[in-house]
């Protein structure tokens, strides 16, 4: 109980250490959002008027504290350049980037932990090499090239994917795929580069242990000895790896979605960032914060799960 | 073994599942042998708002005009064409008109138009009732009357010619006053398509507006704007056949020309390298005249427009059609020799160093800037190229006027006098070039004043001279916009301005 009380805590201060960072970030960057927003035809008249309707003829300390006031009673305030709700704004966009995130830390799971599997039986073996080098190539791939490319190769030659917008999981199951799958295979191709040799290293250094010895030499078949004992013990490292990846999936996503044009989160952030919506910034900022803080919070209980000498104090 | 088979069922069946659902998505949108009239258009980017009052970027309107309309509407060509007004009346005095309204014009939520609405529209963007005008167009306006319910009369201060240019969609767009307050939320107006739905970041939707006056518009039942930033997304998209209607970046044209109709859209907007009139050296009339004679258009229009651009000389594009003045495009002829004297009198025989400061919304500008840096250098200017985010520019070289070299587009306008008023001394919000004549001042004070269309024009050409003559930018090109369509969309209309006319388009075959 300690243990979570303590971890409440700590989210709490990082939310607020973050959107303080935020807050200043905004103080010191240039760029006036009405002005943006309406450009060189603005008319002096209206951007006074809007100005002034906005409450953005206030300083900018006491819009920060008119934004806390909110956030207490659960209102994130309302976008600038959407004239809507930051909440509603998110609301329409989470789906779109949670969907994306989950799909791709399956596909990364499905592919990456039988990959080092295969790959740590077969130490130091052609495949091994051959996958390696491949590793290379793939964490050398700019996830933006890497996803013209699909769009090219698969995006265009099979009607299946759509390779711009999104379709709800409500409306189109099949839809819904075809929009995510390519987006989620660009984030998830580096990645898998990467986390398996992790799942590799983490289950050699299980084999070399002297209870897989023991084991072994009881005559239990390979089989039972790798996925019964070994794996099972790689757990932990490879738990907090992915615990990791999470946060890269994320930021993953806000590339991604610009090159497919899902309307996400990550695509959101952008448009918010160069129009100066302060609101909108701050709400999707705490969103991630949140889901980082989170994932980080579940990693820690799995842990004890997975393995019972760990206890949470 | 069991187990593993089980699994490769389960595998089985979700693939069969799949391939169903994506072949049944398929049905719906070629419906039988007939084409739907349902098109998809690509704009870069979100409309700033959806309420026309509220409304300023260009590309907003891009796509709103298709839901508003004013008293008037413009026209291809550059004219005014009748809308919800039938016909109007100057008086003698030029300070009266009296507008005959249309009968049969009901709003998208099936209310008949009302002089109360028309009444209400003009009371709202004067700010007459809460103090909070939402434009300066009307500042001139004395008083509004609705002496009848067909009759809308609109007493000026003093008399403008170019009055009426205000009472398009794009500056007073009617709204029904039922709506007060929502219009941003819900957009209702008379044109030919009614709003559906907004999805920020993704689409804006509208449907075929059935109670619309013109019995015969639109054909279409509904027309998606879809926002795309990046223009190579868009380009696949257009292939993937998931976008009817997209700009191609003329660089780019080669890889769509042969499969889609390609149309070229004079968009009449002045793209131009221009100065800081108050800095040194630029306050120099021979400096800026060096600096034209020295930057090679055709450079510019060949590595940036792959020629598709037509070069100008004034502040005005050949798309105005009368009110350009032809010829002064040649005035300065590239000619290094005539401009290394030029500098030399002004006292930079050895030229100078200086910034071209551009954004990095496009492209485009840092393209314009290199080939600027390369003709300047050969008379001895060194130019250092400053790339800032669109935010900052405005702020800081648009709105803040601390810069000394940069390069932008005007937008165009329909109307010559909003195209030429950025250079009057006293328009401070648009003036960045700190630009200050007392002829051409006058001159545009007085057309203001002139109710001859002739000598209108006459007026407005000189002002081009004057621009022209005292060398207030370096005009460069009205460059085409080169839109991508499918094969077999017809009906689409090209203005002076930024504006996607869905009215008359139809599939055909």
């Amino acid at each position: 109980m300690a243990y979570i009380i303590r971890r409440i805590i700590l989210f709490v201060v990082t939310m607020v250490l973050v959107s303080l960072i935020t807050f200043s970030v905004f103080q010191v960057m240039p760029g006036d959002p009405i002005r943006i927003m309406l450009g060189t035809e603005a008319d002096e008249t209206q951007v006074e008027t809007l100005k002034k309707q906005l409450g953005l003829d206030q300083p900018l300390y006491v819009q920060y504290i008119d934004w806390v006031k909110g956030l207490v009673t659960g209102d994130l305030g309302e976008s600038i350049r959407f004239s809507r709700p930051v909440t509603e704004l998110l609301a329409d966009r989470l789906p779109v980037t949670i969907s994306l995130a989950l799909i791709t830390l399956l596909i990364v799971v499905i592919v990456a932990i039988p990959l080092g599997i295969f790959v740590a039986k077969r130490q130091n073996k052609l495949s091994d090499v051959v996958l390696s080098s491949a590793t290379q190539l793939g964490m050398a791939i700019p996830s933006f090239w890497l996803g013209m490319l699909l769009i090219l190769y698969l995006g265009m030659n099979f009607s299946f994917f759509t390779i711009s917008g999104y379709v709800p999981w409500t409306q189109s199951v099949a839809g819904a795929l075809g929009a995510i799958l390519l987006p989620a295979l660009t984030i998830a191709i580096p990645q898998i580069a990467v986390k398996f040799r992790y799942v590799r290293n983490a289950i050699l250094e299980q084999l070399r242990l002297d209870y897989v010895r023991t084991i072994r030499s009881k005559g239990i078949t390979e089989k039972f000895v790798m996925y019964k004992h070994v794996l099972r013990n790689s757990m932990i490292p490879i738990l907090t790896i992915f615990g990791l990846i999470t946060a890269e999936v994320v930021a993953g996503t806000i590339i991604v979605e610009q090159v497919f044009s899902l309307p996400g989160i990550g695509q959101l952030l952008i448009t918010s960032i160069s129009y100066r919506d302060f609101p909108l910034v701050q709400g999707i900022v705490m969103y991630i914060t949140f889901i980082v803080v989170l994932i980080n919070f579940l990693v820690d209980i799995l842990y004890s799960v997975l393995d019972p000498r760990i206890r949470l104090n | 073994m069991k187990k593993n088979k089980n699994w490769f069922m389960l595998i089985a069946i979700m693939l069969c599942v799949l391939l169903i659902g994506a072949c049944s998505g398929e049905e719906g949108s070629e419906a039988n042998g007939e084409k739907a009239q349902v098109i998809k258009v690509r704009i870069n980017d979100d409309p700033d708002f959806l309420d026309p009052h509220l409304a300023t970027a260009s590309i907003s309107f891009q796509m709103i005009l298709n839901m508003f309309e004013g008293l008037f509407a413009p026209e291809t060509d550059g004219s005014l064409t009748p809308a919800v007004a039938e016909s109007y009346e100057l008086s003698e005095d030029g300070l009266t008109y009296t507008f005959n309204i249309r009968d049969n014009v009901k709003f998208h939520d099936g209310n008949a138009l009302t002089v109360e609405d028309i009444t209400y529209t003009f009371n709202r963007l004067m700010g007459a009732e809460n103090g909070e005008p939402l434009s300066s167009d009307f500042n001139n306006v004395a008083s509004t009357e609705a002496p009848d319910a067909d009759t809308f009369v609109i007493k000026l201060k003093e008399p403008n010619s170019n009055f009426l240019y205000s009472l398009t969609a794009l500056q007073s767009a009617i709204i029904p006053a039922s709506n007060d307050g929502n219009q941003n939320d819900n957009p209702i107006g008379t044109g030919p398509f009614k709003f559906v739905k907004y999805t920020p970041g993704a689409n804006l939707e509208l449907a075929k507006n059935e109670e619309y006056w013109d019995e015969k518009l639109p054909y279409l039942d509904k027309v998606t704007f879809v926002f795309q930033s990046d223009d190579q997304s868009a380009l696949m998209a257009l292939k993937a056949k998931e976008v009817d209607l997209t700009g191609v970046p003329a660089n780019r044209l080669a890889e769509v020309e042969n499969d889609f109709t390609i149309s070229k859209q004079n968009n009449n907007s002045s793209l131009i390298v221009t100065f800081n009139h108050e800095k040194e050296p630029f306050n120099d009339l021979r400096v800026r005249q060096a600096i034209n004679y020295a930057v090679n258009k055709n450079d510019i229009i060949d590595a940036v427009f792959s020629g598709y651009a037509t070069p100008t000389g004034s502040n005005m594009s050949p798309a105005m059609g009368d009110y350009y003045k032809d010829g002064l495009q040649d005035v300065y002829a590239r000619n290094i020799e005539k401009a290394k004297e030029l500098l030399a009198e002004a006292g930079y025989p050895d030229g100078f160093s200086t910034k071209i400061s551009v954004s990095s919304h496009n492209d485009m500008y840092s393209n314009i800037a290199q080939v600027v840096v390369e003709n300047l250098r050969e008379i001895g200017i060194n130019v250092e190229i400053e790339v800032v985010e669109w935010g900052i520019w405005l702020e800081r070289i648009y709105f803040g006027r601390d810069y000394d070299m940069t390069a932008i587009d005007l937008t165009g306008r329909p109307s010559a006098y909003e195209v030429l008023n950025d250079y009057i001394s006293t328009n401070d919000s648009e003036n960045f070039f700190k630009f200050k004549n007392a002829e051409f001042d006058q001159t545009m004070a007085d057309v203001l004043k002139e109710a001859d269309r002739d000598k209108q024009i006459e007026m407005y050409q000189r002002a081009q001279e004057i621009l022209t003559e005292e060398s207030a930018s370096v005009y460069i090109a009205d460059y085409q916009v080169l839109w991508a369509s499918g094969k077999g969309i017809e009906g689409l209309k090209s203005y002076p301005f930024w504006f996607h006319d869905m009215s008359e388009v139809r599939f055909t075959e």
